[in-house]
């Protein structure tokens, strides 16, 4: 075996999180992998004793032995990512209840987030603002995802299918097909999507360090298209609550899955019952007369513990 | 109709065909005026360079304002090309035949306008080199898809219709210009496609130009619906709106009357063709406008004056910035110096003169730009949730430089399309005008 050979067999670190589809898809590569090696160099089905094998499975299931130096991990290239990051996770509706009477507008929500997506300081997935319903009543802060709709004007208005809703409930922006004509912009009525009207935030970092792009976290940014919040859907695979949810100081976000009816408190970690929670506290939704079927529930801002924040300077 | 048998009266059309092919050809002032225009539409150019280059931050749009002037300029783009369809389309299939000397023009205009705006929305485009996304995974579901759809084919219409009556007149024209060079003589050889003038083939112009002429109504409807669509089927207050359809197609017909009538006042003076593009067709263009003025303000009044009657949170607001607020300037201009000033004096005969006409359109069409500026950028400033925790120069929204430069681009390149068309080809049909008029009447119907 040639120097060259050995090196492209050297095992690759891995960044992305595994699934069993993705599990059974590594092997059957590396499978593919050892026959062409073991042709390549002439290797005979004897084993030699100074060698250390391995047993893996193929994709069309046979149990083989290959010599451990032959093994090599497969990175998940970005077209792997997206056709797992199109469909979703399987028997999952995620959904968010966000308790307004606990915002305090620590703003650790915001940060967390754009950390993880890499966004310019103005660029906001997750948003806190200062709302007041009428005269009459207090301000109260709101923190402002994406309402993931499950009837999504911007998905409906996508001329290239760049915005998608998926299985579990999570529209999603794919930055390699987006052709950055912002229609979803201009379709969404909470004004939660967000442009890259320049270069991202970390375009240094994506020179230094070339990465495969993620659809499940929208990274690496890219300069003329869209942005917004993913619920951080690569966080959810790896069975994790999104950034925001577990950045919270205060216990303002629960998170978790609909069809099991429960949701978890991203700061005490207490898991609760949905309906519950929701019929308890007159549970609402954004804009419900507009027909999006948000997955974001608010709980009204009532016996709050935070004093009540400045009037909001109206806007225009 | 195809029993029709074409008269043309030998006299009058060596006439007409001396008048009209003197100013074909490309003498010093055209070539000085298109030197000037590719100098400007270079530095334009240029100016869209540095957009591709650095992105759309160099624009003045946002997060907020995220469609403007582009898709402002766009809508009026669309707007102006739908006159094609209202001379040769609507007025010609009536049955009235005073168009026949301007429906060349009328065309040209379709053409340069409908090409152009194509070009505008790609300048609107984050990423402009993913075109072919469109087709490669093009959502029907989308009305951006309906759009690219109907433009294209209103353009491939447009060019047919003006393609096809110009055979006989280049037929007329490669015998009668000697003096022309030898490329021109041979494009015309080209794109006369062998004419003889038998009979047979005017009766099949005729049967081309008459299915055309059907099709190209139903598809400029569509252009310019689905146009609206593209801000109607937002929830947005200002957008949100049920005759948006209607109240563009008409917007549109008035856009378009200002942009023909400039054209052939300019024809008329700078082409010596005053005996062609005389007083009485000038006196039946204005009463045109007039019309679709009418038909424009009534949309208008429904437009603005139902939402200003109740007042709805969201509609007040749109309200308050178009008539009293940041927007007003521009707001009552439009609807003042660009529509009821005009809908009102354009009644006495004297106003319907070449001169007060053409003033007229002129206030007419910048009028008919700023009210797309006035339809796109005010709802984009006042999402249903508020603004917070943004630049503060990144609310409000203020044109560029660069952007501005980018739509003046745009224009310079409809005004060289007419350019080139005006100078190459003839811009009145000459076969059509040396024509018997009793026997037109019976052509189209």
């Amino acid at each position: 075996m040639n120097s060259d050979q050995l090196k492209k067999n050297e095992p690759a670190k891995s960044t992305g999180k595994n699934s069993r589809r993705d599990f059974m898809r590594k092997l059957g590569l590396i499978g593919a992998a050892a026959t062409t090696g073991a042709v390549a160099s002439g290797f005979t089905s004897q084993r030699t004793p100074e060698e250390e094998y391995v047993k893996v499975m193929t994709s069309d299931n046979k149990l083989v032995e290959i010599p451990k130096s032959q093994v090599k991990e497969v990175k998940l290239d970005t077209e792997a990512l997206q056709s797992r990051g199109r469909l979703g996770i399987a028997g999952k509706r995620w959904v968010m209840v966000i308790d307004l009477a606990k915002c305090r507008n620590a703003r650790e929500c915001i940060k967390g987030c754009q950390e993880h997506h890499h966004l310019h300081p103005y660029q906001y997935h997750i948003n806190t603002l200062v709302m007041q319903d009428n005269p009459q009543s207090a301000p109260y802060n709101m923190p402002k995802p994406c309402m993931h709709c499950d009837n999504p004007p911007c998905v409906s208005v996508c001329p290239v299918d760049a915005t998608f809703k998926r299985q579990d409930g999570i529209v999603l922006i794919d930055n390699e097909r987006c052709i950055g004509c912002r229609f979803c912009m201009a379709a969404c009525p909470y004004s939660v999507r967000v442009f890259n009207w320049e270069e991202p935030f970390q375009a240094q970092l994506y020179e230094a360090q070339p990465m495969e792009y993620d659809v499940e976290a929208n990274i690496p940014q890219k300069k003329g298209t869209i942005t917004k919040c993913l619920f951080s859907a690569d966080c959810l695979r790896g069975g994790d609550l999104p950034t925001c949810v577990r950045s919270c100081p205060n216990e303002v976000f629960y998170f978790g899955d609909e069809n099991e009816n429960a949701v978890t408190n991203g700061t005490t970690r207490e898991t609760v019952v949905l309906s519950e929670l929701l019929e308890k506290n007159a549970g609402y939704r954004l804009m419900e007369e507009l027909g999006t079927k948000p997955r974001v529930y608010y709980l009204p801002p009532k016996d709050r513990v935070f004093e009540a924040p400045e009037k909001p300077d109206h806007h225009s | 109709m195809s029993e029709h048998n074409i008269k043309i009266n030998k006299e009058k059309l060596d006439k007409i065909a001396e008048d009209v092919l003197k100013p074909v050809g490309f003498n010093n002032a055209y070539i000085n005026w298109m030197l000037f225009l590719t100098v400007a539409l270079m530095a334009c150019i240029y100016a869209y360079v540095i957009q591709y280059r650095e992105g759309l931050i160099v624009t003045g749009m946002r997060d907020m304002v995220s469609w403007g002037m582009y898709i402002a300029n766009f809508v009026f783009f669309v707007a102006t090309a739908l006159v094609g369809m209202l001379i040769s389309g609507v007025i010609g299939l009536l049955g009235y035949t005073w168009i026949k000397p301007i429906t060349r023009i009328a065309e040209m205009i379709a053409v340069a306008f409908a090409a152009v705006a194509g070009l505008v929305i790609v300048s609107d485009m984050g990423r402009p080199e993913r075109l072919h996304h469109v087709f490669l995974y093009g959502r029907v579901q989308s009305p951006i898809l309906w759009d690219v759809t109907v433009v294209t084919t209103y353009l491939v219409i447009s060019t047919l219709l003006y393609m096809l009556p110009l055979i006989p007149d280049l037929a007329i024209a490669r015998g009668r210009m000697k003096n022309a060079p030898q490329w021109m003589l041979k494009l015309y050889k080209i794109l006369s496609f062998n004419w003889t003038h038998h009979p047979k083939q005017y009766q099949l112009l005729f049967k081309a130009t008459r299915l055309l002429i059907i099709l190209v109504i139903p598809t400029a409807f569509a252009i310019h619906t689905v146009t609206s669509w593209l801000l109607a089927v937002n929830s947005r207050s200002g957008w949100d709106s049920t005759i948006f359809g209607p109240y563009f197609l008409t917007g549109a017909f008035v856009t378009g009357m200002g942009a023909v009538i400039i054209a052939v006042f300019f024809f008329r003076n700078n082409y010596k063709l005053r005996s062609y593009l005389d007083e009485p067709l000038f006196d039946k263009m204005g009463k045109l406008l007039e019309f679709v003025c009418v038909v424009y303000f009534y949309f208008n009044l429904n437009e603005f004056v139902v939402p200003a009657y109740k007042m709805k949170e969201f509609d007040a607001i749109h309200i308050h910035e178009l008539f009293l607020g940041k927007h007003a300037l521009m707001f009552w201009f439009c609807q003042i110096c660009g529509l009821i000033v005009p809908m009102i004096v354009l009644l006495w005969k004297p106003f319907r003169k070449p001169v007060p006409l053409f003033v007229i359109s002129l206030f007419v069409l910048v009028g008919a730009w700023f009210k797309r500026y006035i339809i796109v950028i005010p709802t984009m400033e006042h999402p249903f949730l508020p603004v917070q925790n943004l630049p503060n120069e990144w609310v409000v929204y203020q044109p560029t430089v660069i952007e501005s430069a980018v739509t003046i681009g745009s224009i310079i390149m409809g005004i060289m399309i007419i350019s080139v068309l005006a100078k190459l080809f003839p811009v009145i049909p000459i076969w059509e005008m040396a024509e018997e008029d009793e026997e037109t009447k019976s052509k189209i119907i």
